[in-house]
């Protein structure tokens, strides 16, 4: 610090960028403006650094590939027909499938393999037809995932929006109120959308993305 | 500390209510509108990934995996923040998760280790000669700053761009690289003296020479 009303050119150096964003003390404020009527070498560092500062702050020294509004506006609008996937393939032959193992008496065969997976909460019923891209939100201490508002969400405040397919893969289930229409009470095994998630276990997102 | 800066930036206006708009919309399903809820910003998004990954390419994708992000995470983005500076500290966030992965900046890396706090003397130059904002206009010029920019050490770069460029505040750029406020300004600091001499002896080099000034404007 420095204790009477001079300052030296050396601490102007180290000064220099708070004078610029405001961030220094009245009184070492106008020691550095007295600093700068005397010194031409001092002054000539502030107008320089100001320069820099305007120069590369001005909107035209960001450039930008060409074309790259468009590639991501293509992007954004590929990932909003993902969403609109609701396991149509699945149902389109499944149906015949069910039928020829009717007919072929196959169905003791297939539900003898079928091998039921541990489900977390005791409430908690096998989903499928979620799409996997569906925002959800789960929260802090509990294992249902939801849609977003519904009203039985546990700490509210405590809550983190994701896809369903993320939510399945971090092991949260499908809540029994907000979910129902996507629930189904017979015991089938593996759903399309635990299958997926398990098939792809390295595309969780960060549970923070960004602050605010 | 008083909040952004007093004497240089202009001041990044919050949320225009057409933004806000936006935004509610968006978060109540209409996804069709992110596009043009981000499209303001996208220049911004693909320098501040362009500031940590270095390579066009790279950068590109992270912006548009940071906005696909955003998109999902529309959600959590609470209104009493800027827009525009979420979307650049998840950037930021997937920028740095990107080049984790790929450690391409370990070199770099072992650089930030060192002379953080060692004494740094400005060139001495007698005079100032301005460049005026309008010299934006030439390519020339624009490229010859990106050079300058460019041949800063990450460290010093990173914080520059974030502030300077981006107009974070310093706690928020300090947030999204995750360093404190007080290496923020000496790095801060660094980046600006540094930039400062360069410019200084790219004049000397002929760099600008053929910027128009007005007759009478002192030369050196």
């Amino acid at each position: 610090m420095v204790n009477d009303n001079i300052v030296n050119c050396e601490h102007v150096w180290r000064e220099i960028s708070n004078y610029l964003e405001g961030d220094i003390e009245a009184s070492l404020r106008a020691r550095m403006d007295q600093h700068f009527q005397t010194c031409s070498a001092c002054r000539s560092l502030l107008e320089g650094t100001r320069n820099v500062v305007q120069l590369y702050g001005d909107e035209r020294m960001i450039e930008v590939p060409s074309g790259f509004g468009s590639r991501l506006q293509h992007r954004l609008a590929q990932s909003r027909r993902t969403p609109g996937r609701s396991w149509s393939p699945w149902s389109a032959w499944l149906v015949p499938l069910a039928a020829l193992l009717l007919i072929t008496g196959g169905v003791r065969i297939a539900s003898s393999r079928t091998v039921p997976q541990p489900l977390l909460s005791a409430h908690a019923q096998p989903a499928r037809d979620i799409p996997p891209d569906m925002v959800v939100v789960v929260s802090a201490d509990a294992k249902e995932f939801h849609v977003p508002g519904c009203e039985f969400i546990h700490n509210k405040d405590r809550e983190r929006t994701l896809t369903a397919k993320e939510a399945v893969q971090q092991g949260y289930v499908p809540c029994v109120r907000c979910m129902r229409k996507y629930l189904q009470t017979a015991s089938a095994g593996r759903t399309s959308l635990e299958m997926e998630a398990t098939s792809q276990p390295d595309t969780a997102a960060p549970k923070q993305d960004g602050g605010e | 500390m008083p909040e952004g800066n007093i004497v240089l930036n202009k001041p990044v206006p919050a949320g225009t209510s057409h933004e806000l708009e936006l935004i509610d919309r968006v978060q109540r399903g209409e996804n069709h509108l992110f596009y043009e809820l981000v499209r303001p910003y996208e220049r911004r998004v693909f320098a501040a990934a362009m500031a940590i990954l270095r390579n066009e390419s790279d950068a590109e994708d992270v912006a548009q995996e940071a906005m696909l992000k955003a998109l999902r995470a529309i959600r959590q983005f609470r209104a009493d923040a800027r827009f525009s500076t979420w979307l650049i500290q998840i950037t930021v966030n997937e920028a740095l998760m990107r080049r984790r992965k790929e450690r391409s900046g370990v070199m770099e890396a072992i650089d930030d280790r060192r002379d953080e706090e060692s004494d740094y003397a400005p060139r001495d130059f007698a005079d100032w000669r301005e460049i005026p904002s309008e010299a934006l206009e030439r390519k020339e010029v624009r490229q010859r700053l990106a050079q300058a920019l460019a041949s800063l050490d990450r460290k010093y770069r990173e914080v520059f761009v974030l502030r300077d460029m981006e107009q974070l505040n310093i706690q928020e750029t300090a947030d999204a690289l995750g360093i404190s406020i007080a290496s923020v300004k000496t790095r801060l600091l660094r980046a600006r003296l540094m930039l400062r001499d360069l410019l200084a002896a790219g004049w000397e080099q002929g760099w600008f020479s053929r910027l128009p000034f007005e007759k009478g404007t002192k030369p050196w």
